[in-house]
């Protein structure tokens, strides 16, 4: 029987799996919320691209439903190196850094310093036993997976991740959490697990990245919930780096307080597919949330940004501007709905996509929407799907005034990519993915001017 | 005549399965200023695009020589870096470059074609700062995104700026008058007058005498229907300014 088990089977004989490893050692709430989750999961099963599911429409997760990925309650790892990580993600020493490995902290490779101020930066595993009641109070609460398949998994597997506390009013160091894969035989899941609470006028920056060591076909199903407390100011940065055979679907879900504003931006380049599910709640009082977001997808690579802003507060604003540059028949998917709901008088939205597509063969899928139940706000939504014919008269013109194709492509894409990349604040941050960019531009050529050269008749 | 440059020979062109130019000649000698003006849709516009090789127009018989070299096997960047440049009719926006970086990675381009090092950045840097003056376009506009939200006379005040820094031997000026008030018109004049000299060869298309009596051709051409019907001197422009297309058409029926 064990040869055959379903998909399905071979989560919940994982999971059965690490309920026994975890027995005892788990606070009895955890345990119960775990098995909320995987009883939610068996019953929704993955998603399905069918029609009138508008949350998954353009996305298929059959690869993923399909596939034997295992689960290691505790992955090994010793094998992985602080050189080998200083090479693919974003690293400074004065950061405050927590590695995990295939969902594993690894405290090896990482520095947490032992008096962070007002600033408390832990693994999961070990806040479960030092800020158990802190973390009864947010945990899963902010992440619903009652209709979510994926976050009902995550929370079935919940037994590490990172736990951020901050309070006060000092800048603290910037906190990274850096999510390696390995490469392994079996295809691997990991279930990463972030929970931020902010207290009230605290500023934090966080950085939450997402890398694949290797080539191979991995699964990782995150979920982070960030607590933004009255007054304070959270720029948080997601950068997705995952493994070109990679399944990357995460949900970040913000609520964020009175005054208090969350910024994210969100750069992802790589991953057989990758989903990422955006809920801010403008719960306070003139709340604000910012999202800008650059992705670069290439080969067969599929990317969904699935994008939420609940206005329930007066005086909330938000702002979206997302870009994304395609080539090969790689497809990128954008849905960026705004809630305005009764009440969030004088609110404002606004929101914005643009495409830089530079193969025939490549598609977006760019669906913004409004719904506004109140009449005191102003909102503007602007959707360009960047036409090749665009980009081609751009490349024309370049070229025209003396660059070679190769050239003017690489000024194009820097243009393109500059207007979101100049938001990092983070000094470092934006350096490194200024790198990634420019490693990737050769595989961001121009396609299409070669061919026509051609056919000039002599 | 001086020694030619550019020569035309028996042109026709196609675009979109359309026959647009339909034999057109025509030859432009070192440190000359051609002027061509037509009725809309005559096809100079075509004709400029063709010669900077954009690709949709398609040369379905004829020759172009550029000193001498076949043009019409060559690429529209190896075009530009043999020396011939075109301000656009409809100069298109480049969001996030920066013209800076943008003229200084063309002009690298070019001297790499004549065996040139990379200009020093310093050197570069004083040469866009003197251009920008004597172009008389905003400074502040020149820190922003090429053409980008730019006005139209602006966007043509920019093309000139990159043509001075580029420094072709022909210049191809697609309608650069349109929509220019008079001191626009005057500056736009005074930058193509200033790049007169024995190596330099101009080829401006326009709808209006005005933009020529500042810049004073010594050829003028009249095309129709994708051919040059007639040529003459800088007094031809007054003529068509007073008379009308039509008046041409008649004399050609008469003929
Ligand atoms: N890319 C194109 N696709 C299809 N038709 C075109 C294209 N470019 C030009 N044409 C057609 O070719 C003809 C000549 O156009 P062209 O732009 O050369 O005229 P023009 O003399 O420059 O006119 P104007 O004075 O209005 O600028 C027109 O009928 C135009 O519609
Ligand atoms: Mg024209």
């Amino acid at each position: 029987m064990t040869t055959t088990l379903t998909k399905h089977e071979q989560y919940l004989a994982d999971f059965r799996v690490l309920e026994q490893a975890a027995d005892g050692s788990a606070p009895a709430w955890l345990r119960q919320l775990r098995q909320e989750g995987m009883a939610r999961f068996e019953q929704l099963g993955f998603p399905t691209a069918r029609r009138g599911n508008e949350k998954w429409k353009y996305t298929n997760v059959a690869p993923i439903a399909d596939a034997a990925f295992r689960y290691s309650a505790s992955p090994k790892t010793s094998g992985v190196k602080t050189t080998a990580l200083r090479r693919v993600a974003p690293w400074r020493k004065e950061w405050t850094t927590l590695v995990f490995v295939d969902g594993r902290y690894a405290p090896t490779l990482s520095s947490v310093p032992s008096d962070g101020g007002g600033l408390r930066v832990a693994s999961l595993a070990e806040a479960f036993r030092t800020d158990e009641a802190l973390i009864e109070q947010h945990l899963a609460k902010h992440a619903a997976f009652e209709d979510d398949g994926f976050a009902a998994l995550n929370t079935a597997f919940l037994s590490d991740g990172a736990f951020i506390h901050a309070a006060g009013g000092d800048e603290h160091a910037p906190v990274h959490l850096l999510f390696v894969a390995t490469d392994s035989t079996q295809p691997q899941v990991a279930y990463p697990r972030t929970l931020v609470v902010t207290e009230r006028n605290t500023k934090l920056t966080l950085v939450e990245t997402y890398v694949g060591l290797g080539d191979g076909a991995y699964f990782n199903d995150a979920v982070t919930e960030v607590v933004v407390g009255d007054g304070s100011a959270v720029d948080h940065y997601k950068v997705t780096l995952e493994s070109a055979n990679a399944f990357h679907v995460s949900m970040t879900r913000a609520t964020v307080g009175q005054d208090a504003l969350f910024s994210t931006t969100a750069f992802a380049k790589g991953g057989a597919l990758a989903r990422h599910d955006l809920h801010m709640a403008l719960a306070g009082h003139g709340s604000s949330c910012k999202l800008n977001g650059l992705h670069l997808t290439a080969g067969r690579e599929h990317i969904d940004n699935h994008v939420n802003i609940d206005h329930a507060a007066p005086y909330s604003q938000s702002y979206q501007y997302v870009k994304g540059i395609l080539t090969g028949t790689s497809h990128a998917v954008y849905t960026g709905r705004v809630l305005i709901r009764k009440g969030a008088v004088k609110s404002n939205a606004r929101q914005a996509d643009k495409n830089l597509i530079l193969s025939e063969r490549a598609e977006v899928d760019t669906k913004p929407s409004m719904e506004i139940y109140c009449d005191d706000v102003k909102a503007t939504h602007g959707a360009t799907a960047g036409q090749i014919a665009e980009a081609e008269e751009q490349i024309f013109y370049m070229r025209s005034r003396g660059l070679d194709p190769k050239a003017a492509g690489a000024l194009l894409i820097r243009g393109f990519v500059k207007e979101i990349l100049d938001t990092v604040k983070l000094e470092p941050l934006r350096a490194f993915l200024d790198g990634v960019t420019d490693k990737a531009l050769p595989e961001f050529q121009f396609e299409g001017f070669g061919d026509r050269d051609e056919q000039r008749e002599r | 005549m001086a020694e030619p440059m550019l020569v035309i020979r028996d042109l026709h062109v196609k675009v979109a399965d359309t026959e647009i130019l339909k034999g057109l000649s025509l030859s432009i000698g070192k440190g000359e200023v051609h002027a061509i003006m037509g009725p809309n849709g005559s096809g100079k516009s075509t004709l400029v695009n063709v010669l900077a090789g954009k690709p949709e127009y398609v040369v379905t018989s004829g020759a172009i020589t550029f000193e001498g070299k076949n043009v019409l096997p060559m690429t529209v960047d190896q075009r530009a870096r043999e020396g011939i440049f075109l301000a656009f009719q409809y100069p298109v926006e480049l969001p996030g470059v920066s013209a800076w970086q943008f003229m200084k990675t063309a002009l690298d381009s070019i001297r790499e074609q004549r065996g040139e090092e990379p200009m020093d950045y310093r050197v570069f840097d004083k040469m866009w700062r003197q251009k920008i003056k004597d172009v008389g376009i905003d400074q502040e506009l020149v820190k922003r995104s090429v053409n980008e939200g730019f006005s139209g006379g602006e966007k043509k005040r920019s093309e000139m700026l990159q043509m001075m820094v580029l420094d072709p031997k022909l210049a191809l000026m697609d309608e650069t008058d349109s929509g220019l008030d008079i001191d626009a018109l005057k500056s736009v004049a005074d930058v193509v007058n200033k790049r007169r000299g024995p190596e330099k060869a101009v080829l401006v298309v326009t709808h209006y005498q005005r933009l020529l009596n500042y810049i004073v051709p010594d050829f003028v051409h009249i095309l129709i229907d994708g051919r040059i019907v007639r040529s003459g001197g800088a007094g031809l422009a007054l003529e068509v300014e007073e008379k009308g297309y039509d008046w041409v058409r008649e004399a050609m029926a008469t003929a």
